[in-house]
């Protein structure tokens, strides 16, 4: 490639790309606003977000379509903020694709190494390797409108790793394709990235993607990165009332904290009648204001009370959604707020399961919350 | 049961929406034309109309049909004079295909003028935001709500000798002498692009502002820099635009005899002022009829080629 190479190792790996206080500001609205990250070399990284939340811009910004206002985006040790799109060791897949509709599959995949005027004998062979990875050799002379929407984002993706490229970015990758193809699509294709061994972000609106691609994921909202950590860390720890909605459903209850020790936090609740224990210990002191979460595969249900003071409540049934493996019980509290609760269909074992309209308490092991300040 | 029995005549309406173009095109193409291909094999005479009829009966209830070749002879005999004779001496003698090559000649001249000057226009509005794009395109439509003659007529008042430019030219002390640009190729050709760029410009835009602007960010993505992506992806991606302007430019443009005959002062011969002339002054409306015909006949053949590359393309597509 044109640009001056580096020594190898120049960056160490667990800092292969820095971004580092990056903005990008269109008028007044900040769309990406001040977003540091580090990410280590062979990384598959998600930044999820909701339409608007900046993370499309963010990767616009790695690949160069968008210049960031303030920022610098260094790169295994060089400073590619200021290097026009073409210019860069960066490569990435579109969004529906954006393959060239005059070209063939080989032409496409090719167009990359064709720019940097590689002899034509090598582009070929560089080309046929690619193909076989993604498993497309036998469609090469066919145009993208002759390819299916899953031999469309195979094309995509070998077009896109053509240039061996420091850096991929993957830009919904998936999302142009209907369900069932998506689930497995995703395993193949994190199969392919890291056999290649490519630092990769994607970006999707999609958690199930992301927590099923991704070492690390970040959620982001207003142009903020919101939570970064791994699927688990996020699913289970929240930071915030953000990432506890937007990464699957949760039960939220607001209260006044009462109690705070090393080892736990005793919650009072207009919501719920009974106080809410919390078996960590947290930073805010008695009389603040937070937030309870509990996610409702964790909400347990039965027709008796049990012995604890804590985590449980009265109610009745409001509705059931049957859905196989589990119901989504909605149970309507004393003060009309509403707990979902996702009970196994195993649940009732021989006991008849409770119906619509009927008395339940709603209760969680003490282990089965988390506290948010905000 | 009448009303059942009657429903059976009255189209429906998918046919009736269909058979309005259709019968425009029969009413005022296809008839018209049959009237100048039975024209062209008729005599002129001195009558009202001034051709002889090619059917007649005579007294004995005889019918008669009498098809006359003289104005399609005439052609091709300019046609022999090429095949056998040197050829200066042949263009001297072979006034309708000197006629005939210059249209051609001028149309593709405007054409290709048009195409580099309309590109870049129909590019920067296709790429401009949806407020200027509106502007901007009726910019290049205002001209159409002037006479098409007032504009030409305009045109012989910027580059005659004591015209706009020379005046601007001649005060400014740029030049002592005018510079003669009117009745010139030069003013033929002007008139000519200025007239037919619109025509040129709608088609490529409307081509144009369908490209997928991602596939421009994928090319550069790819190390594509902004002169090799237009000539990788937007060209080639834009060429039904190009032949669809292309089109609409030049065939018009071989049958142009306005401005020809306004800016050029007559020196050089088109085939459409000789058709005018045929018509007009020599009251020969079989010749200028066979002229017809077969400027139409020349014009069908690259049409029907471009069709057929067009459709083969597709063809290997799917």
């Amino acid at each position: 490639m044109a640009e001056p190479t580096q020594p190898a190792g120049a960056a160490a790996d667990h800092a292969y790309l820095t971004i580092e206080g990056v903005t990008k500001a269109f008028g007044d609205f900040r769309a990406v606003d001040n977003v540091s990250l580090t990410i280590p070399r062979r990384e598959i990284f998600a930044l999820l977000g909701s339409s608007g939340s900046g993370k499309s811009t963010l990767l616009r910004m790695l690949a160069g379509m968008e210049t960031p206002t303030e920022g610098k985006i260094i790169l295994d040790g060089e400073d590619i903020s200021a290097l026009p799109t073409y210019r860069r060791p960066v490569n990435m897949m579109f969004q529906s694709y954006a393959l060239f509709p005059h070209m063939t599959v080989e032409q496409n995949v090719g167009f990359g190494l064709k720019q940097d005027k590689v002899p034509k004998d090598e582009i070929a062979d560089r080309v046929a390797k690619l193909l076989d990875l993604v498993q497309m050799r036998k469609l090469a002379k066919r145009k993208p409108h002759q390819l299916s929407g899953g031999q469309q984002q195979r094309t995509a993706l070998a077009r896109s790793l053509a240039k061996s490229p420091k850096l991929l970015l993957l830009d919904e990758p998936l999302g142009a394709l209907d369900k069932k193809l998506r689930m497995e699509t995703q395993l193949e294709l994190v199969n392919v990235i890291q056999s290649v061994g490519v630092t990769c972000i994607l970006v999707t609106h999609d958690q199930e993607e992301a927590m099923t691609m991704a070492n690390r994921i970040a959620v982001m909202s207003e142009g903020k990165l919101v939570q970064v950590g791994g699927s688990h860390e996020i699913y289970e720890y929240p930071n915030c009332r953000f990432t506890a909605q937007f990464i699957g459903q949760t039960n939220l209850f607001e209260g006044t904290v009462v109690e705070s020790a090393a080892d736990h936090v005793v919650i009072d609740s207009v919501d719920f009648a009974q106080q809410i224990f919390v078996s960590h210990g947290i930073t805010p002191t008695k009389g603040s204001r937070v937030w309870s979460s509990v996610r409702p595969e964790r909400v347990g249900l039965s027709r008796t009370a049990p012995d604890s003071t804590y985590n449980w409540c009265q109610g009745t049934v409001h509705e059931i959604a049957y859905l196989g493996t589990h119901s989504v019980y909605h149970v309507k509290l004393a003060n009309g707020r509403k707990v979902m609760a996702h009970v196994p269909t195993t649940h009732w074992g021989d006991e008849t399961p409770v119906g619509p309209g009927e008395p339940v308490i709603v209760r969680w092991p003490n282990n089965a919350n988390v506290v948010l300040t905000s | 049961m009448m009303k059942r029995w009657l429903a059976r005549f009255v189209p429906k309406g998918r046919t009736t929406v269909t058979a309005i173009p259709y019968s425009w095109l029969l009413v005022f193409f296809v008839l018209p034309f049959f009237f100048v291909l039975k024209i062209s094999f008729s005599e002129p005479t001195i009558a009202k109309p001034p051709y002889t009829p090619l059917v007649q009966v005579t007294e004995d209830t005889k019918v008669t049909v009498s098809l006359n070749p003289a104005p399609y002879r005439t052609l091709t005999r300019e046609v022999d004079e090429f095949a056998t004779k040197p050829w200066t001496e042949a263009r001297q003698d072979s006034q309708y295909l000197v006629a005939y090559w210059n249209a051609i000649k001028l149309a593709l001249l405007t054409t290709i003028l048009t195409l580099l000057i309309g590109y870049p226009i129909a590019y920067n509005i296709a790429r401009s935001d949806d407020s200027t794009r509106n502007t901007l395109l009726m910019l290049v439509m205002i001209p159409f709500w002037t006479s098409f003659l007032l504009r030409v007529y305009a045109w012989i008042g910027i580059l005659k000798d004591n015209g706009v430019i020379n005046n601007i030219l001649m005060s400014l002390g740029v030049i002592h002498e005018p510079i003669s640009m009117l009745y010139t190729p030069f003013s033929v050709l002007l008139g000519m692009v200025y007239n037919y760029l619109p025509f040129m410009i709608l088609p490529l835009y409307a081509n144009l502002v369908k490209l997928d602007g991602r596939l421009l960010e994928a090319a550069e993505d790819l190390g594509s820099k902004p002169w090799p992506t237009f000539f990788q992806i937007t060209l080639p991606l834009s060429r039904a635009g190009i032949i669809a302007g292309s089109m609409m430019v030049f065939i018009p443009a071989v049958g142009e005899y306005v401005i020809p005959s306004l800016l050029g002062g007559g020196e050089v011969v088109f085939i459409g002022n000789k058709l005018w002339e045929d018509y007009g002054v020599n009251l020969n409306w079989p010749q200028a009829s066979a002229v017809a015909v077969v400027m139409l006949a020349l014009l069908c053949g690259p049409i029907i080629w471009l069709h057929r590359f067009e459709q083969r393309r597709k063809e290997q597509e799917q």
